[in-house]
């Protein structure tokens, strides 16, 4: 166990190997039908690419996902070269151009599948850090540092940690041990075991996560301590008793999915368990209206606030809103109706169904939002009294990093705790008995394909490589916690309002036109 | 309760597989040719369902035409002989404008008359050129109205075509002084029109127009296309003259509620002669979007005209020059022109050329159109893969040349713009405008990627050095 500042001890790392037989890497090497068998590239392979038994001669299938690729040709171990009857093939892998997006690359996917099973940044030469969109995140750059602000301290000694309470009003502070808690996802769009391991996660990580809209199943009960429950206008599954359990509850008044559309859950997913939960009929669709209809004002939007202050004593209250033109208006008349925790989701991120015409077009991104309302609150002397959380897009850790410098205190993750659970992003979560995978499904033959351990895990090793970035991150500017980094942007740049001179020193964005 | 507007939306199915965006590739020498646990045969979504057999025959593979991209056959094959490409068919749909994504959703609307759905984000690029460049604004309270499931049933989309009566006028008596003109509305803000550059026949005419029957909108026609099997759907034709044609064609204005003139500079004399014909027709222009559209709309808003229809290119560009500006920036300049001449209330803008999505209707009206001309994606909804071969004469692959069934192709075309009205209801709706006619030239609902840039970047980043979005 590795023991922070806070005393809190980060979970071990634990190899988690991926569910399927075939896993999907940047190269792939095939062995053609002169190999001999005679072992070498077993015994050179330091990567784990050629597997050999000591009780089976054959050859195996390589495990070329694990393969370093061309530049591993620089090393005296290419298994290549080395090869005595030249039986082996190394080239890129052809699939990846049938896999990832402008926003998730191939390469952002695979890079974090290996995160989740191995709890360590990819030896691989993926890139990560930066996807292919053009614009945003993907043209911000963490400045060049200074040699001489380096922090030489181990990663156990940076705080990575925010406080969700700033309010000063006596509530607990909560505090979460990494920027990042999970994003809203109710029971009936993701399975069951994928919500319990996103709990059990946020429970190992002291973060938490988010119950969604579908109501509480009795299964979260045990990491109460650490799941926000959600209020969206359809008020699917509010209990008293499941405000009482939480430490923070969210009023979800728009999501960046679907901002202003309100939500929708098809009849097919509407299974017994369900309908159980919500209170409703098997297999009828189920709407959540946009927007709350006993809401017209932030004092409208107050008396809900109050109302659940008023169950709960020591409740924390989040609102999570979208990002139209005015964010900066809405975000600080709910700071004034009391919330502790302004959520801001861009339109461009969100794990469920959605319009594509909403995806794509209603609500500014959130690399827009965040500068715009953290100075507004500034200007408003709100900002120390605030914590302003961003989601929507963020998909890695430079990304939480970029949000937190350009004025966020932390961020919400969806999409990313699904990859790691080996979301291809191929978005049917929706279509017919649901995502194939196993992830957003409540169907009972693809729901149990998702194990809670294994899913917990995963998702505890991709937060560990995250963090190794951040701590990264904090050591290059000579910043000992994630919470002096918050509205630090000017360790930011963007390509685009650099000079080409200065622009070139920066990693260029990547620009391949892609087929979506 | 009043009677809503309601596009009778039902599946039609495609003639010929839609072109798939994934192909198999698979090492068939690995494969053991029966394997019991044969991914084909689990595919969550059955798509293999009718030809996994062909294992057995070392058949072609085929191409994944339903194919949802989980991977799992890649995955999971026990051999590990499944690859997968983009379906280089694919690659070859449409242009640098009509995309190969674009032109699948079409298909998609057109057979089901949904709205494209999916989850997990969106995942193209940040910013783009045209339309791209600007977000619709959403409003976390206001609603379009309270009533219904999302206040969305009670949206109005309908826009005029025939221009406004100006203030009224009263004698002493309180009579009517001033002279009421005739009022043309349509229910949705889109006006069909078959684009010429692509195959045009009777049937497809016919599609066309019982389409805009059954939407209750006006399809556009050139006279040469008008044939007697029209005649049932006239009251929702809008005959395309020439200064040249119009006394060869009386008969076809007489039974018209509205007309297209082409634009030319003895354009008064031959509105004169149609109103001669029919005085209370509807008038539409037609005019190129070109240098000169802005200052010819205001002169063309003094004299007793409709509508303007200006015409961009297909790819929604400006004409007649070396370095266009698109629609987008276009109907902007045109839509000021006329406010700033206190005129806008007075006449109609409507475009077409690159329209291309639900979005683009929208978009087009926030930056000041009443209303869009649907061309190229009516051929699409057909299946036209935009290949273009039918400008050289050669067969199309789509079979679109041979007769098609109106009434298979009208559905087609109306599950199209019934999706394409379903997604301004919804774009509509988050913005909380209940009527299309408030949304036109409302950029306050709209976002611009220049102005986000300059608000949110500028304080921290300073100016910007690069112009563009790459």
């Amino acid at each position: 166990m590795k023991k922070n500042k806070n005393h809190f001890q980060f979970p071990k790392i634990v190899q988690v190997p991926d569910r399927f037989r075939n896993s999907i890497g940047k190269y792939t090497i095939r062995r053609n039908s002169r190999c001999i068998s005679c072992g070498l590239c077993a015994e050179l392979c330091p990567h784990g690419v050629h597997p050999r038994y000591d009780i089976f001669s054959k050859p195996l299938r390589p495990k070329d996902y694990k393969c370093i690729g061309f530049k591993c040709k620089e090393t005296d171990f290419f298994c290549i070269d080395r090869c005595p009857e030249q039986a082996l093939t190394l080239r890129r892998n052809p699939i990846l151009e049938t896999l990832g997006d402008y926003r998730w690359t191939s390469e952002m996917l695979i890079a974090h599948w290996d995160m989740a099973e191995t709890g360590n940044l990819p030896i691989v030469d993926l890139e990560y850090n930066l996807g292919n969109s053009g614009g945003g995140f993907d043209k911000i750059r963490f400045k060049t540092p200074e040699p001489g602000d380096y922090l030489n301290f181990d990663d156990e000694d940076v705080d990575t940690s925010i406080t969700l309470n700033k309010r000063g009003d006596g509530r607990p502070d909560v505090i979460n041990s990494i920027p990042c808690y999970g994003g809203g996802m109710s029971y009936g769009s993701t399975a069951l075991s994928v919500m319990v391991a996103r709990a059990r996660a946020a429970k190992l990580l002291n973060t938490l996560t988010c119950t969604g809209e579908g109501g509480y199943p009795k299964e979260l009960i045990p990491y109460a301590e650490h799941v926000i429950t959600q209020i969206a206008t359809g008020l699917f599954g509010v209990r008293e008793e499941t405000i009482l359990f939480s430490p923070m509850v969210e009023f979800k008044y728009a999501q960046g999915a679907k901002p202003g559309l309100g939500g929708h859950l098809l009849g097919d997913k509407v299974t017994p368990e369900v309908a159980a939960m919500r209170e409703t009929v098997v297999g009828n669709a189920l709407f959540s209206p946009f927007p709350f209809h006993s809401v017209y004002s932030v004092e409208d939007h107050k008396k809900h606030v109050d109302w659940v202050k008023e169950i709960n004593p020591d409740v924390l209250v989040s609102v999570k809103v979208s990002t139209p033109t005015d964010v900066d208006m809405v975000a600080v008349g709910s700071f004034y109706a009391g919330a502790h925790v302004v959520h801001l989701d861009g339109s461009y991120g969100g794990t469920g169904a959605a319009p594509d015409i909403a995806k794509k077009n209603i609500a500014m991104p959130i690399e827009y939002a965040i500068p715009k309302v953290h100075n507004f609150l500034k200007d408003e002397g709100a900002r120390d009294k605030v914590c302003l959380i961003a989601s929507g897009g963020i998909r890695n850790a430079l990304d939480v990093a970029k949000a937190i410098a350009l004025g966020a205190d932390g961020v919400v993750i969806g999409t990313a705790e699904l990859v790691a659970l080996e979301c291809v992003r191929c978005g049917h979560c929706e279509s017919g008995r649901g995502c194939a995978r196993g992830i957003a499904t409540t169907d009972h033959e693809l729901g149990i394909m998702i194990a809670e351990d294994w899913a917990t895990q995963r998702i505890v090793n991709m937060y560990m490589a995250w963090r190794k970035q951040w701590c990264e991150i904090l050591r290059q500017y000579g910043l000992k916690s994630i919470k002096e980094l918050v509205g630090r942007s000017d360790l930011l740049v963007h390509l685009d309002y650099l000079d080409e001179e200065e622009r070139s020193k920066y990693q260029p964005a990547p620009q391949a036109e892609l087929i979506i | 309760m009043p009677k809503k507007y309601h596009i009778p939306i039902k599946t039609a199915d495609p003639r010929h597989h839609p072109i798939g965006k994934y192909a198999t590739v698979e090492f068939r020498e690995d494969c053991a040719g029966s394997c019991r646990v044969c991914v084909k045969k689990k595919c969550v979504y059955g798509i293999f369902k009718d030809n996994y057999l062909h294992m057995s025959t070392m058949g072609e593979p085929e191409y994944l035409y339903a194919c949802h991209s989980c991977f799992r056959c890649v995955q999971e094959c026990t051999k590990g002989i499944f690859s997968r490409v983009i379906n280089p068919e694919y690659r070859t749909l449409g242009d640098e404008y009509w995309r190969s994504d674009i032109l699948h959703r079409i298909w998609y609307q057109a057979h089901t008359g949904k709205i494209p759905v999916s989850g997990a984000g969106y995942r193209g690029p940040f910013v783009a050129a045209g339309f791209d460049s600007m977000w619709t604004d959403m409003s976390e309270i206001v609603r379009p109205t309270r009533d219904g499931i999302h206040g969305r049933e009670y949206i109005n989309t309908c826009f005029e075509i025939s221009r406004r009566i100006s203030p009224l006028k009263f004698n002493d008596d309180m009579s009517l002084a001033s002279e009421a003109l005739p009022i043309l509305e349509n229910p949705i803000p889109l006006i069909l029109q078959l684009p010429g550059n692509l195959i045009i026949n009777p049937a497809i005419v016919e599609s066309a127009a019982k389409a805009a029957q059954v939407l209750d909108t006006f399809l556009i026609i050139q006279p040469k296309d008008y044939s007697d099997t029209l005649l049932p759907y006239a009251r929702n034709l809008i005959p395309s003259f020439t200064r040249a044609n119009i006394r060869n064609h009386e008969a076809l204005i007489q039974q018209s509620r509205a007309v297209e003139l082409a634009f030319d500079n003895d354009i008064e004399d031959a509105i004169h002669n149609i109103r001669e014909i029919k005085s209370d027709i509807i008038l539409m222009i037609r005019i190129p979007l070109d240098a000169d559209a802005a200052s010819r709309a205001l002169e063309l808003s003094a004299l007793e005209v409709d509508t303007l229809h200006f015409y961009a290119d297909d790819h929604g560009n400006e004409l007649n020059t070396e370095n266009p500006r698109f629609l987008k920036e276009m109907i902007r300049e045109i839509h000021l022109k006329l406010v700033n001449g206190f005129v806008r209330q007075r006449i109609n803008l409507v475009f077409s050329g690159g329209i291309a999505m639900a979005e683009h209707m929208a978009k087009s009206i926030i930056c000041g159109a009443d209303g869009v001309i649907v061309d190229t994606p009516l051929l699409i909804a057909l299946e036209c893969r935009l290949c273009y071969r039918c400008r050289e004469n050669l067969s199309c692959p789509a079979k679109i040349d041979n007769t098609i069934d109106p009434q298979w192709g009208s559905q087609r075309m109306i599950n199209l713009m019934g999706a394409w009205h379903n997604q301004l209801i919804e774009v509509m709706g988050a913005m909380g405008i209940r009527e299309a006619r408030r949304l036109r030239g409302e950029v306050g609902r709209s976002m611009w990627f220049e102005d986000l840039e300059m608000e949110s970047f500028g304080p921290i980043f300073g100016k910007r050095k690069i112009a563009g979005f790459k």
